[in-house]
């Protein structure tokens, strides 16, 4: 009898990693197509763990899972998803940057890759040195949103009021070194601006207190906002990208409404270790540039309000740059800002 | 009426043969998940999503849905046997859970708590059909104000009744408090407590704190007595509960579910304060006080019932305002989206079958959750008479698994060794774990909402005596506090939160 309950515990975790696998795609092994006899030719023999540095079920996690399909049909390989949260992604990160450079150890990671170095001092890795960059992935959005009885029509109306009465507007954001911090501290600096900042553990408790007209006004990613938009909870000026939104087409952009300083998207990419074979990565940017080619990926993100980027930007060069790029303008911006997060 | 429509509307849905199998698999997964510590619902939602990308979207959210309640069912079971609590309300339940365990009771244990959450989570069923909308209205009152007066009150309602030295509780207390603010401040971005250990940036996580000081910390204990070490439990008594176990648990139940449907509507924590608030209720009001903490059928009925009806109302903010109150339903929100429907409260005029179908189908869960449940009562029972040196290392084995498993970290695991070794040495010294846990718990909770709300209101305190909601909260609280130092009440004080003999 013992072992009947000691087998549905163990049947209890076997469901699970089960599944794990199976959602990982069913990739038959059809690996093998480049010729030459490397050390590398057989990549990959044994299942890729993608490590997620935020929580499970966060826009980075839903946008990794969604690609981790599709990129290990290509791989003919399984790809395991984990999530390493922590510090501002800093602790996942850290860990694939010690991981083995053999490519079975990926990182997903945004905008926060560009902001670590600003924000915490003992980081333990360089993100230009100690990563090799595969391609970048998507670029989401982000929408200026306020609670639907703050007072500004527009986004003009809203840097003046805030400017007129910066003693009383409070701008709500998801914690230190979230998107929603950094497109807060852009705004501020593009409005020329002080405001009492009032951080929340993640957006949802933030938006929960937009909604309920504890906090003035906000700025996240569509993916959060655009439902609370479309449902008129919350009221929204503009999105912060060169383009509108397909999700929110009366939107305009922070260009068409006056700020077009304000230009942030949450850029998500994908990091192997430095040191990984180049044909490794090689490998990896390939399946990755297929996987955002997949019509279902396309229109998945759709509903989340983003786009897959356009298949030149899912390279490795193309990543470095936007990291390089993206380093030196939030270097300025926070230490400007004079922000800390460790 | 409308009422009875939208329900027959949505029991057409719940009932189409693949959403009952697959209302049946969520609950099944979720009791599966909630029986092991640290493998929690979210992580298994998390995976099962991609899955669920190819179903319809009623059949997606059902399933998922399922997985959450089915998890605070099943969290019950390690709490209740072996007194390894996997989340902070599983941790009331092993109190006296597992002192009946340890009496032979536990079939009643499980049952009570199986047949409460039934009845809670069938109760809140209702009312979420009834009255969901118009609760999230009121539930958004509530500002980081709010939720600081509300704390307080269940901090001190709960402090008020911890037993023993008063001076040794308090420091339990302001232990759990200390733990609780390890890791980065968030609103400076300073760690605290860190010791330039990254790991401990996001904090110590809850499952490390229970596992460690009441499952490590209770085999410790156990092993150092000959006589224990061989069989925790004396023996089996009757499966079932009594009759007198019947009587006794009813008015319980139904406290726990008013407490747990209405707490659990707001989505700033109030879950979280949901079972130690019904067990301090029943603690107060029970005849048989000082039974609490030696094995108490009222302090199982009430909590389990008022952390599920907990976990059923606090989808209220996310059907009707597509607000999510915890990391599963932020999962849920994405499975929303993916699915191509705008969570908020447009779901419930453009989706009707989709929010009505997942209503009947958590009744159906609930029910489902019952025949999983009562017939697996007999096997746990007998996973008692495993020979303890079989059993610890096995709970043990678990633990480890278990705590790994949230968040891939080695760390972790050190963690409940030291809370183990803690929680030993504690035991000892006469202090017990449950106000440390309390502290851990509701500390952050005070401080976060304190800090913001004097945020918003540039520091002035008089903000929360002039909000009305705010204001009833602190004056309760201040009656809480006169009511404990009555004399006359002084007396019960003793025997709150009692761990052992």
């Amino acid at each position: 009898m013992r072992t009947t309950s000691r087998y549905r515990m163990l049947a209890a975790i076997g469901v699970v990693s089960l599944v794990a696998a199976c959602s990982a795609g069913n990739g038959g092994a059809t690996g093998g197509e480049t010729a030459g006899a490397g050390p590398t030719a057989g990549y990959p023999d044994r299942n890729i763990t993608f490590v997620v540095p935020f929580s499970a079920g966060g826009p980075t996690d839903t946008v990794t899972r969604m690609i981790a399909e599709p990129m290990a049909a290509k791989l003919g390989g399984q790809i395991v998803v984990q999530n390493v949260e922590g510090a501002g992604g800093t602790v996942g990160a850290g860990e694939v940057a010690r991981a083995e450079a053999d490519g079975y150890t990926v990182l997903m990671h945004h905008i926060g890759m560009s902001t670590a170095p600003a924000l915490y001092q003992n980081l333990g890795y360089k993100p230009l040195e100690d990563f090799e960059m595969v391609g970048l992935v998507t670029e989401v959005p982000m929408t200026i949103v306020a609670r639907k009885d703050f007072a500004p029509a527009t986004l003009a109306d809203l840097v003046a009021h805030v400017k007129a009465n910066a003693d009383k507007v409070t701008l709500a954001n998801a914690g230190i070194g979230a998107a929603s911090h950094l497109c807060g501290l852009l705004f501020q600096t593009a409005a020329g601006v002080k405001l009492q900042e009032v951080p929340y553990e993640g957006t949802g408790p933030a938006l929960t207190d937009l909604v309920g007209g504890q906090v003035d006004f906000m700025c996240d990613q569509t993916t959060n906002t655009s439902g609370q938009i479309a449902a008129g909870e919350v009221k929204a000026y503009a999105v912060t990208t060169p383009e509108r939104v397909k999700s929110l087409p009366d939107l305009p952009t922070t260009t068409e409404a006056g700020l077009p300083q304000l230009q942030v998207s949450v850029w998500h990419g994908l990091y192997v270790p430095a040191g990984t074979p180049p044909d490794v990565v090689q490998k990896l940017s390939e399946a990755l540039k297929t996987a955002l080619a997949d019509q279902k990926v396309i229109d998945q993100m759709a509903k989340l309000g983003t786009a897959p980027v356009p298949a030149e930007s899912a390279t490795s060069q193309a990543h470095r740059a936007k990291l390089e790029e993206q380093l030196g303008t939030w270097a300025k911006v926070i230490a400007d800002a004079g922000v800390k997060a460790s | 009426m409308d009422l009875l429509d939208n329900l027959a509307l949505g029991f057409s849905t719940a009932l189409l043969l693949q959403n009952v199998l697959y209302c049946f698999v969520g609950v099944l997964l979720g009791t599966a998940v909630g029986v092991l510590p640290g493998i929690g619902p979210t992580a298994t939602v998390a995976m099962l999503l991609p899955i669920t990308f190819s179903f319809e979207p009623v059949t997606a959210l059902i399933m998922l849905a399922g997985i959450y309640y089915g998890a605070q069912y099943g969290g019950s079971t390690t709490a209740i046997l072996i007194n390894l609590p996997g989340e902070s309300s599983a941790a009331v339940t092993a109190l006296d859970g597992h002192e009946m365990a340890r009496q032979g009771r536990a079939g009643a244990a499980l049952a009570t708590a199986a047949v409460g959450s039934f009845i809670a989570g069938t109760v809140a069923t209702v009312a979420l059909a009834v009255a969901a909308p118009p609760l999230a209205r009121v539930a958004l009152r509530f500002g980081p104000a709010e939720y600081f007066s509300l704390v307080l009150l269940g901090l001190i309602v709960s402090i008020a009744l911890a037993r023993g030295a008063p001076l040794k509780a308090l420091a339990m207390i302001a232990l759990g408090v200390l733990f609780g603010t390890v890791g980065q401040d968030i609103y400076t971005g300073t760690p605290r407590f860190v010791f330039d250990q990254r790991e401990l940036y996001g904090g110590i996580d809850f499952v490390s704190v229970a596992v460690g000081m009441f499952g490590v910390a209770e085999i410790l204990r156990n092993l150092e007595n000959e006589q224990t070490r061989t069989t925790v439990v004396s023996r089996v008594k009757n499966l079932w509960p009594t009759r007198e176990d019947r009587r006794r648990i009813v008015a319980p139940i139904l406290r726990g579910t008013g407490i747990g449907a209405a707490l659990g509507v707001l989505p700033g924590g109030g879950h979280v304060l949901a079972s130690f608030t019904s067990y301090a209720v029943e603690k107060r009001i029970s005849k048989r006080g000082d039974e609490f903490g030696h094995g108490a059928i009222e302090g199982v009925a009430g909590p389990e019932s008022a952390n599920n009806a907990a976990a059923q109302t606090s989808f209220i903010p996310l059907l009707t305002l597509g607000l999510p109150a915890h990391p599963v339903m932020a999962l849920m929100v994405g499975a929303f989206i993916v699915h191509g429907i705008t969570p908020g409260p447009n779901v419930l005029t453009d989706e009707p079958a989709l929010f009505w179908g997942l209503i009947a189908s958590m009744w159906i869960g609930n029910v489902l959750l019952l025949l999983l449940n009562l017939p697996l009562i007999g096997l746990w029972v007998r996973m008692l008479r495993i020979p303890y040196q079989i059993l610890f290392p096995m709970i043990i084995l678990f633990a480890a698994i278990g705590t790994y498993s949230l968040g891939f970290n080695a760390f972790d695991v050190y963690a409940i060794v030291f809370f183990g070794i803690l929680g030993y040495i504690l035991i000892k010294c006469g202090c017990e774990p449950a106000p440390l846990l309390l502290g851990f718990v509701l500390g952050p909770l005070v401080e976060e909402n304190l800090r913001r709300a004097l945020i918003i209101s540039r520091g002035d305190p008089t903000t929360f005596i002039t909000r009305p909601i705010s204001a009833i909260l602190l004056t309760l609280t201040i009656a809480a506090l006169v009511l404990t130092v009555l004399p006359a009440i002084r007396k019960r004080r003793e025997t709150v939160f009692t761990e052992e003999e």
